[in-house]
């Protein structure tokens, strides 16, 4: 068994490999050396391996690259792997997001990117169709960017149905049962603080979205400001801050293994956006965020870096293992659901995002 | 018209490995519209799907810069150097 974290930078990707059940990991890279890689995936539902890769090109523009053989090489879709239609005047700015959908839907795989917009491949991410039903959206006119860009950043398709959920900064949540063909906000009790109604319907800086282990309606929320849940699929959200040293921050990743398991990385907001005393610290709910445990062994006491909302996840192992990256370039991974962490890399360019995956 | 197209070393391997195209066209729109028929990597990598050139791309014709022009309207005569540098970007 091999585990395999991913590791995009705002300078290219590194690739990390355990064979010994995330005891040690062995750094290789980096791939798409001086690229930005914002998002990334690991698709284990083919014969082998792909890693996708979001990535901006410096000058030359935003690009979707994919691996079948871990990084040795690279293969890109000559006319583009996401390209929008001529009728929409829009041009791909940045791929925020790659969703490899369940095993059930082989070749399915989601994009969120900037321009506010989502995206459906059915051939393992070497082409994408632009979901018409979320772009024609009436609300999409009055989503502001955020401070990164505009942009869909988290898709959550439901293996067991037809519904996609999605989060934007701004816009908020938006959820759709008819596999992207029409979109309801679902916002309520999310608040906007830099809004004049700070309970509006839509237009929330929700920063990243997961759904529980044991119910796809309940969902966690890291806000701009707040960390919520919902029960009812968004139809209403209410805060589980209480606890946290700070409500403020990007990640919010869930359990694929235990219902009502949880993790954020807190930050001092608004101005500094670092973890509280420069301790970085994760913390973990085992009751669905009504309480929460401050997580550090092995995370560093001084570190003036903030973990972007791509840089923070789990794997599929048991125990679950959770994965965090900094600003600062460094990457800690833990086997035991966060209980202790080591180091995987450190003096790296900015961690934008992190995916791990135990490989067939 | 013909054109002579050149890119900067870290294009050239989307043009299999030439730093200079010989390149039918007009106007510059015209002869980039070429260049991404004959090589549609290279072409993404100069202009989006809209067709605007890349926001850090920039476009010479005989040394001028086609942004303070006529754009990819610009004429391009017989023998034109049309030049693809970065721009002073990055970080």
């Amino acid at each position: 068994m091999t585990d395999l974290i991913a590791i995009g930078t705002r300078k290219g990707l590194w690739l990390a490999r355990s064979d010994d059940d995330r005891r040690s990991w062995t750094l290789d890279g980096p791939h798409l050396l001086a690229q930005e890689v914002a998002s990334v995936s690991i698709d284990t539902r083919g014969p082998a391996p792909r890693v996708l890769a979001g990535i901006q090109y410096g000058h030359w523009g935003p690009t979707v690259m994919r691996s079948d053989d871990l990084g040795r090489t690279w293969q890109e879709t000559e006319s583009g792997a996401i390209r929008f239609p001529e009728d929409t005047g829009a041009a791909l700015a940045r791929v925020w997001q790659l969703r490899p959908d369940s095993a059930d839907r082989p070749g399915v795989v989601w994009a969120g990117c900037e321009p506010h917009s989502l995206w459906r491949s059915e051939d393992g991410g070497c082409t994408f169709a632009l979901v018409r039903g979320l772009w024609d959206h009436p609300h999409r006119p009055t989503w502001e960017p955020g401070g990164g860009g505009g942009a869909v950043h988290t898709v959550l398709p439901d293996p067991a149905s037809d519904r996609v959920t999605v989060a934007m900064s701004t816009g908020g949540v938006y959820l759709s049962d008819d596999a992207g063909g029409s979109w309801q906000p679902r916002n309520r009790g999310i608040t906007a603080v830099f809004l004049p109604d700070e309970l509006p319907e839509y237009g929330q800086c929700v920063h990243k979205v997961a759904v529980d282990a044991g119910d796809p309606d309940r969902m966690y929320a890291q806000n701009h400001f707040g960390v919520f849940r919902t029960e009812d699929a968004g139809v209403s959200w209410q805060s589980i801050a209480d606890g946290l040293p700070a409500d403020f921050g990007f990640p919010m990743v869930s359990s694929p293994r235990e219902p009502g398991t949880a993790w954020v990385v807190p930050l001092v907001a608004d101005m500094e956006r670092l973890p509280p005393g420069g301790r970085l610290r994760v913390h973990r709910t085992r009751d669905a965020g009504a309480t929460w445990t401050e997580l550090g062994e092995g995370l560093p006491d001084a570190s003036w870096a903030a973990v972007m909302r791509d840089a923070a996840c789990v794997d599929e192992g048991d125990p679950t293992g959770v994965y965090v990256g900094t600003r600062d370039g460094c990457v800690y991974a833990s086997a035991d659901e966060g209980d202790t962490f080591t180091t995987v890399a450190a003096h790296l360019p900015d961690v934008l995002v992190v995916r791990a995956a135990r490989l067939p | 018209m013909t054109a002579e197209v050149v890119l900067p070393g870290v294009l050239a391997d989307l043009a299999g490995g030439a730093k200079h195209l010989s390149v039918d066209g007009g106007t510059v729109a015209e002869v980039l519209d070429r260049v991404a028929a004959e090589h549609p990597l290279l072409g993404r990598r100069i202009r989006d799907e809209t067709g605007a050139v890349r926001r850090f791309v920039n476009v010479y014709v005989d040394g001028d810069d086609v942004r303070f022009g006529r754009g990819l309207d610009t004429p391009v005569s017989d023998g034109a150097v049309v030049q693809v540098l970065p721009s002073v970007a990055g970080g």
